[in-house]
């Protein structure tokens, strides 16, 4: 009876909440659906409870950037997306070791895209704090090279700026590029709704000249929005790589359709530094990431453990793959990385 | 207008709350929700009629940590019903979770969506009379920040607790929030660090495992209060996993006495700003 009288109330009942594609269950009789372009609008949802919420989604129509973005892309083979539903797991950490791992080979060519609008955490991580990209109120303002970065790409118009945009170069087989670069300083908040992130994303995907490159590593925010839509709608062919109380983001890859190469438990206990024994500072109740990668049915990749000096090297934007090589965290990462250079390899011989 | 009417439905449910209370921060899982619930405790536990909002649509963990997931929330006639943690319901708490049908579910909702979920989750609620009632926030500073931030603007929100980690990447990012709080003009009650120090079981040392007093010396350069640090502890993580209040489990624990001295703080502050 309760749970009647709160559909009648109009909120989208609770199974089909997430799925906005789909009819509500106590839908009127002709409901276009909630995630239809008709939401909302339509003579049948006239009356019905959940009209204003449905009526204020945008309109799914097919955007013409998607194939402009498709054509830039072609020229990247594998696009790996890191994500995670809980923030503060190790996304950017993971990322920027991930890419370094990748770029020690130096045939390979590896770029990293930070789409966390809100919260860019790539350049402080990766040692590009405080590079930027220059921007003035009409027309574009001369840009400064400094000494890592080897190329000014294209402009584009954004919010009344001119912007450059520019690959940041870590390396020079290791290209980044983030909401950071285009901050006047490192508080500066990006105080954006949802379709203005989105408008960046696709600004990114598709005006940033990536040449020729074999892994895009995109990092990501946390939960599962727009500015996951967004990647998702723009990217097809991407594999994801998830990190620890990932069973929300699984079921959003499930729902978008991307493949997902494996989980990666990361902070995984902590040796202390003085005994040397080791402790579970975030103890495992539910068994963990290798019995959700189980239950889920998706690869488990391992375990980073908890090395304070990964933090340390994250402060000071170093690699700490290069930096403490002895470290077991450094062994793991060495392995996980091998079993992600394996999957894509594996994928792009099926195809 | 609808909104008209929104606006008035707002005003009702807010003029029985006394002190509005937002937590913030710029990354994510640095203890956002875990200090929300701690502080939640520590006033309920010292007589006060507390309510907890979960904003955080795409990542509720407020129902799991308070061990009420899987609860309804009912309808009534003056809006839904929260979902009360003990019997004298003098604990209060609203979230996604409880509208979705497993933890696993995913929201996969864009902006606009997720404004209006919140819009509700704001006039709809009948929360009763209030002492105070604590918005957890998901990381950034995006749409729900913004709809909760735009929502509460006339009705004088006491201001914001930004929690941060230690490391200089969580700092950096809990600095951006400082600026939206400027941006927003909502005041800022302090900074709390949490994570901080690791006491090794096993020998006692003291490791920083995420290093040490970055939450202090953000509080001092922008020159906010410091209202001060929560230690690494294994076992409040674990309350949080079983839902257990970790003020009844353990009332001898340093980390109990930390989140205590916050709280201390935090209502002197209020009786300073109501006196």
């Amino acid at each position: 009876m309760r749970q009647r009288n709160f559909n009648n109330r109009g909120l989208i009942v609770k199974s089909k909440m997430a799925d906005v594609l789909t009819v509500p269950q106590n839908a009127p009789e002709h409901c276009p659906g909630t995630g239809s372009e008709q939401a909302g609008k339509s003579s049948a949802c006239q009356g019905c409870p959940n009209q204003t919420i449905c009526a204020s989604s945008k309109p799914l129509g097919p955007d013409p950037a998607v194939e402009e973005v498709k054509e830039r892309m072609s020229s990247v083979k594998h696009k790996i997306l890191v994500l995670s539903g809980k923030g503060g797991v190790g996304k950017s950490t993971f990322t920027a070791h991930l890419a370094h791992g990748l770029a020690a080979d130096n045939n390979r060519q590896i770029a990293v895209l930070d789409v966390d609008i809100c919260g860019p955490s790539i350049p402080k991580v990766m040692g590009l704090e405080g590079e930027q990209v220059h921007q003035s109120g009409s027309g574009w303002s001369p840009v400064i090279l400094l000494p890592v970065c080897l190329y000014v790409f294209s402009v584009f118009i954004f919010a009344d700026w001119a912007i450059c945009f520019r690959v940041q170069y870590v390396e020079d087989n290791l290209g980044v590029m983030s909401v950071g670069f285009l901050l006047a300083s490192p508080s500066d908040a990006v105080i954006w709704r949802g379709p203005k992130k989105n408008g960046l994303i696709k600004q990114f995907l598709r005006d940033v000249d990536w040449g020729e490159v074999d892994y895009l590593v995109v990092d990501t925010p946390p939960g599962t929005s727009d500015e996951h839509l967004s990647i998702v709608q723009y990217l097809s062919n991407t594999y994801e790589v998830s990190l620890l109380d990932v069973r929300k983001e699984i079921n959003f890859c499930k729902k978008v359709k991307i493949p997902v190469i494996g989980v990666v438990e990361n902070m995984s206990g902590f040796v202390c530094p003085k005994c040397k024994k080791e402790s579970q500072i975030f103890p495992p109740t539910t068994g963990g990431a290798v019995k959700m990668a189980a239950d889920m049915d998706v690869p488990f990749l391992g375990k980073v453990p908890l090395d304070p000096r990964i933090g340390r090297c994250c402060d000071e934007g170093k690699s700490f793959l290069s930096e403490v090589p002895e470290s077991p965290a450094t062994a793991a990462y060495q392995q996980i990385i091998r079993k992600i250079v394996n999957y894509c390899g594996e994928k792009s011989e099926d195809a | 207008m609808a909104d008209g009417k929104s606006e008035q439905s707002l005003e009702k449910v807010l003029k029985n709350i006394k002190h509005i209370i937002l937590v913030l921060s710029g990354k994510g899982g640095v203890g956002k929700s875990t200090v929300t619930t701690q502080i939640a405790w520590t006033l309920y536990n010292k007589g006060k009629k507390v309510g907890i909002l979960d904003v955080d649509l795409c990542g509720p963990s407020i129902p799991r940590m308070m061990n009420v997931e899987g609860q309804d929330v009912h309808q009534c006639s003056a809006g839904w019903v929260p979902v009360y943690t003990d019997k004298d319901q003098r604990l209060a708490i609203m979230s996604i979770g409880f509208l979705l049908d497993s933890r696993d579910d995913a929201v996969v909702w864009r902006g606009p969506k997720k404004n209006a979920m919140i819009k509700q989750f704001l006039s709809d609620v009948c929360w009763g009379d209030l002492d105070y009632l604590i918005i957890d926030t998901p990381p950034g500073t995006s749409d729900e920040h913004i709809t909760v931030v735009e929502n509460l603007r006339n009705y004088n929100p006491d201001g914001a607790i930004l929690v941060t980690t230690p490391q200089g990447v969580a700092v950096s990012d809990v600095r951006r929030e400082l600026s939206f709080c400027q941006k927003t003009k909502i005041p800022i009650l302090g900074v709390v660090e949490n994570m901080s120090g690791f006491a090794c079981p096993h020998c006692g040392e003291c490791s920083n495992v995420f290093s040490k007093g970055g939450g202090e010396a953000l509080a001092g350069s922008c020159r906010v209060p410091f209202l001060g640090s929560i230690p690494l502890d294994p076992s409040l993580a674990q309350s949080l996993e079983d839902g257990q209040a970790f003020t009844d489990l353990f009332p001898n624990s340093p980390t109990l006495d930390a989140v205590n001295k916050i709280t201390s703080k935090l209502l002197e502050m209020k009786n300073g700003v109501t006196d």
